[in-house]
């Protein structure tokens, strides 16, 4: 018998708030924190939009030194995971810090922070031959995000297994099962688990701008996140953190820890078709919803609420819409879905993480987040996306899901420990 | 009890060697390929030497399809062609029937850096409008994962991890996760370099490359005169396979199977704190069953920076004892090439075993003061059956790998064995 994983801390940091409660107060109102670009001018840009978070890490106990050292990114982790810390009431003294592990996911890395650098070495381009008087001793850091990792293992003194994990927009999601493995496998007993990206860019939001995945609706930037609505034309860009505390149930329970639920299966697919592109049958993401509920010991019945990728593309919304019902067979037609991206934007690596979270809290509050801005449904997307208002609903089991440049598919199940959450 | 996967195809490229075979005869050799960096003008760099696979032996443009070329870096294009090799050396048929049962788990540190350092020009010096097509992809860290997925049509668990030079190893162990579950194959290992104006500076930035300009004294590790390493491009992809997989589809050849691992943090400078490299090798060969007497030889992480050194000469020795286990380290002819260096490792200590060979440290006089027996010229033929793998990212990463001979071959002669070998090969 396997070790069963629960999550018994999380931490946000999210456009629209910091911290778990401000996320999900975001999220349960159906609020979207899209906007203009301010950390840029964006008017040269196509896409003109991001989901950005008024974050400052000196008023979150980063001394000058880490702040200076860590990209945005690692900010944005390190805050995180001491909210998760806190929250799961874990007192770092008499722990042994080698059973202690750390997984990060990230998509991009240290891209912020890279671009700031390259521009300075580069004299804005204008040198190929950089300039090596003008290089940071961090450098280094931002060149392999691995940092990212490190920076969470030294805030929390983890001395076990550490990674970041980098599959795309996967990442949060997958960064959390590499995790839940190594607790189950007995690497590790207690894991600080998650995934950050700081993204907002001008070389991210021009490679976007270039195959046009991002959409152009400037002129109303709080509704331009619109998954599954037939006007839909490309996703908002976001950023974000959300960081959990993952241990084995029994320990959990012996220390009277609060549960938020257990991770009870996970399945991952690539479609092995097209770096962006998707087939429109959706049968690997298919393929990947089943592991994981094959994994979890469920039927598609049991899945009360799908929390979607629904990243608000086109071509997104129509591979998942068929994923779920190649997957799930008519119980597709019954399950509330919804994707917070149209609130919170995508944060690429850092947002499987972020909607974890959100599902955990579903399943906390027996509340569905809505799918904001959806308001002319599309034919081709027919399901029960929640369009605009959360709904009370009774959440014991969530499937949540994530779809990634390189083609991966991933799929996790959450559920209430002991069929309830506690 | 399952059985350990096993390691059924080897894909190489480095600077000494493009393919095992060329890879592995010049490494016997002590044959570097350790150089002046040719790729761009370094001579204004405080580090001038690099171990690079350079275009004028590589090719691309015959091993790849032009399509494949526009929107690929450098160490991408090397990647595709390293598992090319693995799957042709396993006699892997595509099928598609098991194309959700195999998948493909690579090491990443840097992305497709010299790609995005031309973006970045692009975007900075010209404009938005500028920016690659491509660029949402070359650049980022799943991109050899993600374009040999493509090519092979392998749809089954895959992903990529990154923790500096140890994932090579993460890679491998993480692959052997994914057998667990019920995969049936892995491509799996990592090629890596970012070997471009932009790349050089930010691996120069982390304070441990060599600024000699002597090839043959620029990377010395456990040697007095250690100055750090030279950066390198290039690595190793393996075929993994579940054991019984493996068997059913008639693999022709097992090289070894991957018998243990595990991975540590070292505790942030400062603490007083212990390292974690000694618990590494310790949880490693515990995964594996097997004893620290069973271990013919250590592919050492070998950092070539003194404090460094020290500190896994003495993990070496705490585990092994002082001076009791051949250490080896066969990219003091490649130089380091980040996330590719320890998977290539891993593709080197498989050949020592198959061979009874142990590759050189080239160009090093060991120091006394590591507790260690560094290998400087090859040994051999001789028994070689079980070998430790160590690799250690910046930032106190550490991982170690435990590879064993292919099974039913212990206590046989090595004779009887290379005799097998031969006959598989032809």
């Amino acid at each position: 018998m396997p070790r069963r994983v629960v999550i018994s801390g999380i931490g946000v940091v999210a456009p629209g708030g910091i911290g778990a409660k401000e996320f999900w107060s975001l999220l349960s109102d159906g609020r979207t924190a899209t906007r203009r670009i301010s950390f840029f001018d964006p008017s040269r840009f196509r896409s003109r939009i991001a989901a950005e978070i008024d974050f400052d890490p000196a008023d979150h106990g980063l001394s000058q030194q880490e702040i200076r050292r860590m990209d945005r990114g690692a900010q944005l982790a390190v805050v995180a995971v001491r909210e998760a810390i806190a929250d799961s009431g874990l007192a770092f003294v008499n722990i042994d810090l080698a059973r202690v592990g750390v997984t990060v996911g990230t998509a991009v890395g240290a891209t912020m922070g890279l671009e700031e650098e390259y521009r300075v070495v580069s004299d804005d381009g204008r040198l190929y031959l950089v300039d090596s008087e003008y290089a940071v001793p961090h450098l280094y850091g931002y060149l392999v995000p691995s940092s990212f990792a490190r920076e969470v293992a030294w805030a929390c003194g983890a001395e076990g297994p550490v990674a970041v994990i980098s599959a795309g927009c996967t990442s949060g999601l997958d960064s959390v099962a590499y995790a839940c493995d190594l607790i189950r496998e007995g690497s590790a007993d207690i894991m600080l688990a998650g995934a950050t990206d700081a993204p907002i860019s001008p070389i991210t939001v021009a490679c976007f701008d270039a195959i046009k995945a991002t959409t152009p609706r400037n002129d109303d930037p709080e509704h331009a996140s619109r998954p599954f609505d037939l006007t839909r034309n490309g996703f908002v860009l976001g950023e974000g953190s959300a960081m959990f505390v993952l241990e084995e149930l029994e320990s959990a329970r012996k220390r009277d820890a609060h549960i938020y639920a257990e991770i009870a299966g996970f399945g991952a697919r690539c479609n092995a078709f097209h770096m962006t592109g998707l087939r429109l049958d959706g049968a690997e993401m298919a393929a990947a919803i089943k592991a994981a509920l094959n994994e979890a010991r469920l039927n598609p019945e049991d899945i009360d609420y799908i929390n979607a990728h629904g990243s608000g593309t086109k071509q997104n919304d129509r591979h998942e819409t068929a994923a779920f019902k190649l997957s799930l067979g008519s119980h597709a037609y019954k399950v509330p879905v919804s994707s917070i991206k149209s609130m919170i934007g995508h944060s690429l690596g850092a947002v499987g993480s972020l909607e974890i979270a959100a599902s955990v809290l579903a399943i906390q509050h027996n509340v569905v987040p809505p799918t904001a801005n959806l308001t002319t449904p599309d034919p081709e997307c027919d399901l029960d996306y929640v369009p605009q208002t959360a709904r009370q609903w009774q959440t014991d089991t969530v499937l949540s899901v994530g779809s990634g440049f390189g083609g991966f598919q991933s799929a996790m199940v959450l559920r209430g420990v002991d069929g309830r959450a506690a | 009890m399952t059985r350990p996967p096993v390691v059924t195809g080897i894909g190489v490229v480095a600077p000494n060697g493009l393919g095992s075979v060329d890879y592995w005869s010049a490494t016997c050799a002590g044959i570097s390929g350790i150089r002046a960096v040719e790729r761009f003008d370094a001579q204004g760099y405080a580090s001038v030497l690099a171990g690079e696979v350079r275009e004028k032996d590589f090719k691309a443009e015959e091993r790849l399809p032009g399509r494949l070329l526009a929107q690929t870096d450098h160490m991408t294009r090397l990647a595709l062609v390293a598992a090319n090799w693995a799957l042709e050396d396993a006699k892997v048929e595509g099928s598609t029937r098991d194309a959700l049962d195999r998948g493909v788990i690579t090491a990443s540190s840097a992305g497709g850096f010299e790609f995005g350092q031309r973006e970045l020009q692009n975007l900075w010096r010209m404009g938005n409008e500028y920016v690659s097509a491509y660029q949402s992809f070359a650049w980022f860290y799943a991109v050899n994962t993600g374009q040999i997925s493509i090519r092979h049509g392998l749809k089954g668990p895959s992903g990529v991890v990154v923790t500096d030079q140890a994932g090579g190893l993460d890679a491998i162990a993480q692959a052997r996760r994914q057998l667990r579950r019920g995969s049936k194959l892995i491509l799996c290992g990592g090629v890596d370099g970012s070997i471009c104006p932009w790349g050089w500076i930010a691996q120069m930035a982390g304070g441990r490359v060599s600024h000699s300009d002597d090839p043959a004294a620029a990377y010395l590790p456990f040697d007095d005169r250690a100055a750090g390493h030279v950066s390198a491009e290039g690595g190793a992809i393996l075929v993994l396979e579940d054991a019984q997989a493996a068997e059913d589809r008639g693999a022709p050849k097992v090289y070894g199977e991957i018998a243990g691992y595990a991975a540590t943090f070292d505790p942030q400078p400062g603490t007083g704190r212990e390292p974690a490299l000694k618990r590494a090798i310790v949880g490693a060969l515990a995964d594996a069953g097997v004893a620290h007497d069973e271990v013919d030889v250590v592919f050492a992480d070998a950092a070539a920076v003194p404090s460094m050194d020290q500190i896994e000469a003495d993990a070496i020795a705490a585990v092994f004892g002082v001076r009791a286990v051949l250490v080896t380290a066969p990219k003091s002819m490649t130089g380091r090439m980040y996330a590719g260096a320890a998977a290539l490792d891993v593709a080197a200590a498989l050949l020592a075993i198959r061979d009874g060979l142990i590759p050189p440290t080239i160009n090093v006089r060991p120091a006394r003061r590591y507790p260690v027996e560094v290998v400087t010229a090859l040994r051999g033929p001789m028994l070689v059956q079980v070998a430790v793998v160590i690799a250690r990212g910046q930032g106190g990463f550490n991982s170690v790998l435990v590879v064993r001979g292919p099974r039913g071959n212990a206590g046989r002669k090595r004779e009887t064995r290379e005799a097998r070998y031969v006959r598989q090969d032809i």
